[in-house]
């Protein structure tokens, strides 16, 4: 795209692309030698300077271990630990510090609450209820717990348009439910759920709600106090942070009941072979010396969001997601899977006659990356009749060139399969 | 750097659009059914083998054009072939789709233009499905394959 193009969204959104672009340096390199042109940002986000200059400096001037050091270095890496903390509290608007634990991924936080929370207050005959378009990191550990605890995994089914049946959720609430699990944005196809009705909902039936927010973090203002969620993942490096480092949010009184999910140092207060104590929030669910260096650069990546802001992120992939809803309609044999009103920058599509495998071969020669597959939803794929989508998934540094790019490539594709 | 149109040949586009042995065989006495869990490809191969030679062989499924392409070549030359025969050219076609210098051998016939699958590390598996499916049916376990 030329800086002229550039210059008129600019002008359009208030929202400084080039700027944006000059802070990501791999978004210079060339694929088949042509520019890349990345959309895969559902799958991760790429990185800005500030990210890999915080996890670089932390080795550089900071790296010792954390909240066991008398010297002045161990000091000032929990110091910056505890820094990026504070600023995922913010991010996520939870009341206290002691709410967030530092996890691998959204994975693991839902491993983490499965586990802890599941097994300890599951019981056979309880219910759990899962939506028809979760990711398979929010189905497989509630069939583990289940098949722990002899409790009952419940499916929301979901529309053709992909947007949950709120009257089947309902239905399926009951006085046995005790957990609802559910993602705020799916990650097939970009449908945004109404949460506040999903928990309000819950809690009134005496459940509990863990919300999947791996897909929302980077493009919904989260609030776990409005949302009243019970339990929050997500994931960094989907929000232009280190792989390897996510966030559980959890109510502090519910964190105070549940039983470690991991032993080790860091997590105990005293230990003796009569008996052990455990450290409190939130400390008791991190055992072991942590991703540091990786919470340090989460930290650095929710600056560079607050920084940019993300109201204007939400309104600039906003417009990039109707641009190229509109480019679609000229692509005969397109179909965009996931068509929910309420939908985040992601999109899903098939092609009549070519297998999404094929197309995601042909961009990639063109420099452009986007996710082929069933994207870990392979219930979605079940539902909708298709073995897999081709999705296309925006980033705050994404631009209508790059939409127009993409489309170019789709009829490159068409060109070839003719 | 690798080329699009070592990829999709004429011949890959032929057997994609009209896949050959499509469809269940009338009796089978050996099947597999093989699932590339990546991008979910699914495949079921049907075999006739009397006396360790295939008779007949077809296949049913979906999935990408390298994939049924693959399973098509594979119904077209494995006919006539014995057991032991249909072993070897697995090897020599997984030899052929990863490593730089194995050359094409005479037996592979038409399998030679799924060649160019070697600059494409990420499409081995679409090419190789239909090859796992035929071991596991001759091996006569009815349980799914899978690519991973």
């Amino acid at each position: 795209m030329t800086a002229a193009t550039l210059t008129k969204q600019q002008a359009a959104t208030g929202y400084d692309l080039v700027r944006v672009r000059e802070d990501f340096p791999i978004l210079k390199e060339l694929i088949h030698g042509k520019p890349l042109v990345y959309l895969d940002n559902a799958a991760t986000s790429q990185k800005p300077w500030s990210v890999i200059n915080a996890e670089r400096d932390y080795y550089t001037h900071l790296n010792a271990n954390i909240h066991r050091g008398v010297h002045d270095l161990s000091q000032r890496a929990t110091d910056a630990f505890e820094g990026a903390r504070n600023k995922a509290r913010q991010f996520i608007n939870a009341r206290k510090n002691e709410e967030v634990i530092f996890v691998r991924g959204a994975t693991e936080a839902i491993n983490l609450v499965a586990t802890s929370y599941g097994r300890s207050k599951l019981k056979a005959g309880d219910e759990i209820i899962v939506s028809e378009m979760e990711h398979h990191s929010n189905i497989v550990p509630w069939q583990m717990a289940c098949e722990a605890t002899g409790a009952v995994l419940r499916v929301i089914p979901i529309s053709d348009s992909g947007e949950l049946d709120m009257d089947a959720y309902a239905k399926l609430l009951n006085e046995r439910t005790k957990i609802v699990a559910i993602t705020h944005v799916a990650n097939a196809l970009g449908s945004i759920t109404p949460l506040k009705k999903i928990t309000a909902m819950a809690h009134a039936a005496g459940a509990i709600v863990l919300v999947d927010g791996a897909q929302a973090a980077p493009h919904v203002k989260i609030d776990v106090q409005d949302l009243d969620a019970d339990f929050y993942a997500l994931s960094g490096h989907k929000i232009y942070g280190p792989t390897g480092i996510g966030i559980l949010y959890g109510k502090e009184a519910l964190l105070e009941a549940m039983p470690p999910y991991q032993g080790g140092g860091d997590m105990i207060r005293t230990v003796s072979f009569k008996k052990t104590t455990y450290n409190t929030l939130p400390y008791k669910f991190e055992a072991g010396t942590p991703f540091i260096a990786g919470g340090i650069g989460l930290g650095a990546a929710i600056d560079y969001l607050n920084e940019l802001g993300l109201d204007a992120i939400a309104v600039h992939e906003h417009d990039l997601l109707l641009y190229t809803t509109e480019q679609a309609k000229s692509i005969p044999g397109l179909k965009i899977i996931g068509t929910a009103r309420d939908k985040a920058s992601v999109f899903s599509f098939t092609l009549a006659g070519v297998h999404p495998h094929d197309i995601g071969t042909i961009l990639d020669h063109e420099g452009i990356a986007i996710r082929t597959g069933h994207h870990c939803a392979m219930p979605v794929m079940e539902r909708l009749g298709i073995p897999a989508t081709a999705r296309a998934s925006f980033g705050l540094y994404n631009t209508h060139g790059e939409v127009d790019a993409l489309f170019d490539g789709i009829r490159k594709v068409q060109k070839v399969f003719a | 750097m690798s080329d699009l149109t070592d990829l999709y040949q004429e011949v890959i586009f032929d057997h994609n659009k009209r896949p050959r042995n499509f469809g269940k065989l009338f009796e089978p006495n050996r099947f597999a059914k093989g699932f590339n869990p990546l991008c979910g490809d699914r495949i079921t191969l049907y075999l006739n083998v009397d006396d360790g030679v295939i008779r007949d062989v077809s296949f049913e499924g979906q999935g990408c054009a390298i994939s049924t392409a693959s399973a098509s070549l594979l119904t077209e030359t494995l006919k006539g072939k014995t057991e032991a025969e249909a072993h070897e050219l697995f090897k020599d076609f997984h030899a052929m789709i990863t490593t730089d210098d194995a050359q094409p051998t005479e037996a592979m016939g038409k399998l030679e233009v799924m060649s160019g699958v070697r600059e494409f590390p990420a499409r081995v598996k679409c090419a190789t499905l239909a090859w796992h499916t035929l071991e596991a049916a001759l091996k006569n376990e009815q349980d799914s394959v899978s690519t991973e």
